[in-house]
């Protein structure tokens, strides 16, 4: 029993996956957004781009750390 | 399903050689992990440090060094051939002039012989005409003198015919007089 | 187990099982020296680093071969990495996170060689790396700005009554770095290659492993990105903290 309540919680943990992609999705398309009006900008700007991806997606890696754990682990 | 752990086989892996819970959590297994990644990093540091890093810095900074230097000596190369360009140029202005002057002389010579000859051939021309103009004016005393002789001669017999007679002197007079008009 | 329970069912997953440390000579317990799998694959990125940094460049050419443009490239990223990031002050610490990039783009990139080990995996290794470098970053910035080092925590730009409440927050925030520093790079790299190791268990169905060996191709593609841009982020941070403790002052 304590088995399958882990595995619906790793399930439910594993939709922090998609909310980390909205984060990510979200960060990329300003950052075309806004260096497609301003292209000589665009290149000062990736190292801030990539920072700001690696936040995103460091949540979602959260969430998947979170749903092994409780798969694996507990 | 933790309590399974502590009854495997080995650490944190079960009889069948399977992980048992996350082997990145295996408390077990981090301190050689630790151990192993000082030993590496030290070792990559020391060689980065010592060998690599100054070896490629000191490459880079020689090649902007010399991609500087190369970048000056084609300049210096370009600026001689700026000079050679205007040597080249000041040289065919020289022979231009040169040229010039030479054709200048040459036609001045011309033009002297020319003259020479034209002169020469204007004096031959000159005493030809003044020859001929003599040899005219002989002609024509002589025809004039005939004429007057003639006359005189035909005044005389006219006279002497007509049954008068009329001396030399008169008669030359008057045809003189006749001549002149 | 939930692997056991699987077991039954003819689809064996064991994504995790690529990250057992195993003794590399014989069996035995894995003490604190024991030579294992892990150490292998730090020693060959050792090997690979050497090869491409000390012999590729033996040769100091001015016009480089191969190797020794790669070698270039590398130090001329993070150099400029550096130097943009922390300012001309930040250069002297370039060969310490020369050696934290080096290591994790070999680490990652050897790790994604089939039947490989990934060290940057084991979240042991990525938190001495990251703890290391948040201990390391506060305490540069204590000795280089002293008490006033405590200034990146208090907006004096903030309005007076925010500022306490914003000071606890950047307190937490400064205190989660070295956390979130190290379980993203693991995390990234463990999830990649447990990924890889689903699919894999997937292609053994004949239905479905088309499917699952295009996935595969997708999710290697994925990481090969990965790899690069996890190292990239790591050193990117570090020298965004190391910015903090040189300059606290916003």
């Amino acid at each position: 029993m304590e088995g399958e309540l882990a595995h619906i919680g790793a399930g439910l943990a594993a939709i922090g996956s998609g909310a980390a992609a909205i984060g990510v999705g979200t960060v990329a398309g300003n950052y075309l957004a806004g260096a497609l009006r301003n292209p000589s900008a665009a290149a000062g700007q990736t190292a801030t781009l990539f920072i700001g991806l690696a936040f995103a997606e460091a949540l979602g890696i959260f969430a998947f750390l979170v749903s092994l754990l409780l798969m694996f682990a507990v | 399903m933790a309590t399974e752990t502590t009854e495997a086989a080995g650490v944190c892996v079960d009889a069948g050689g399977s992980a048992l819970g996350m082997p990145q959590l295996c408390a077990d297994w981090m301190p050689n992990q630790i151990f192993w990644l000082i030993i590496t990093l030290a070792a990559i540091y020391f060689v980065m440090s010592r060998i690599a890093l100054p070896r490629i810095g000191a490459v880079l900074a020689e090649r902007s060094g010399t991609i500087t230097n190369d970048i000056a000596a084609a300049e210096e190369l370009k600026n001689k051939a700026a000079e050679a360009e205007a040597a080249y140029e000041n040289a065919l202005v020289d022979a231009r002039a040169e040229a010039q002057k030479i054709v200048a002389e040459a036609k001045a010579e011309i033009q002297a012989e020319l003259d020479v000859e034209l002169q020469k051939a204007d004096a031959e021309i000159a005493a030809k005409t003044a020859e001929s103009e003599k040899a005219i004016a002989e002609i024509r005393d002589g025809a004039v003198k005939s004429v007057a002789e003639v006359a005189k001669d035909t005044a005389k017999e006219l006279v002497s015919v007509m049954g008068g007679s009329a001396d030399a002197k008169t008669i030359t007079a008057a045809v003189n007089a006749r001549m002149k008009g | 187990m939930a692997t056991e329970d699987k077991a039954e069912g003819g689809l064996v997953f064991h994504p995790l099982d690529q990250f057992i440390v195993k003794p590399f000579f014989g069996d035995g317990p894995v003490q604190w020296y024991t030579v294992t799998n892990v150490t292998i694959w730090m020693g060959i990125s050792l090997l690979a680093i050497v090869g491409v940094f000390v012999l590729g460049s033996r040769g100091r050419a001015i016009v480089p071969s191969r190797i020794q443009s790669i070698g270039e490239l590398i130090y001329g990223f993070i150099y400029k990495m550096v130097e943009d990031v922390t300012g001309k002050d930040g250069v002297k610490y370039f060969p310490y996170i020369m050696t934290l990039f080096l290591f994790i783009l070999f680490a990652n990139y050897l790790a994604l060689i089939p039947m490989s080990y990934s060290p940057t995996s084991m979240i042991a290794v990525t938190a001495v790396l990251g703890f290391g470098v948040f201990i390391c970053v506060t305490i540069l910035g204590f000795v280089k700005n002293g008490a006033s080092f405590l200034s990146l925590f208090w907006m004096s730009d903030a309005p007076a009554i925010l500022r306490p409440i914003i000071a606890v927050i950047e307190v937490i925030s400064y205190f989660v770095r070295p956390v979130s520093h190290s379980i993203r790079l693991a995390g990234n790299i463990m999830a990649g290659h447990a990924v890889l190791k689903v699919f894999a268990g997937f292609a053994a169905l004949t239905l479905v492993s088309p499917v699952a060996i295009f996935g595969i191709v997708a999710i290697y593609g994925l990481e090969v990105l990965v790899a690069g841009i996890q190292a990239y982020v790591f050193t990117i941070l570090t020298c965004v903290y190391l910015k903090d403790a040189l300059h606290p002052h916003h």
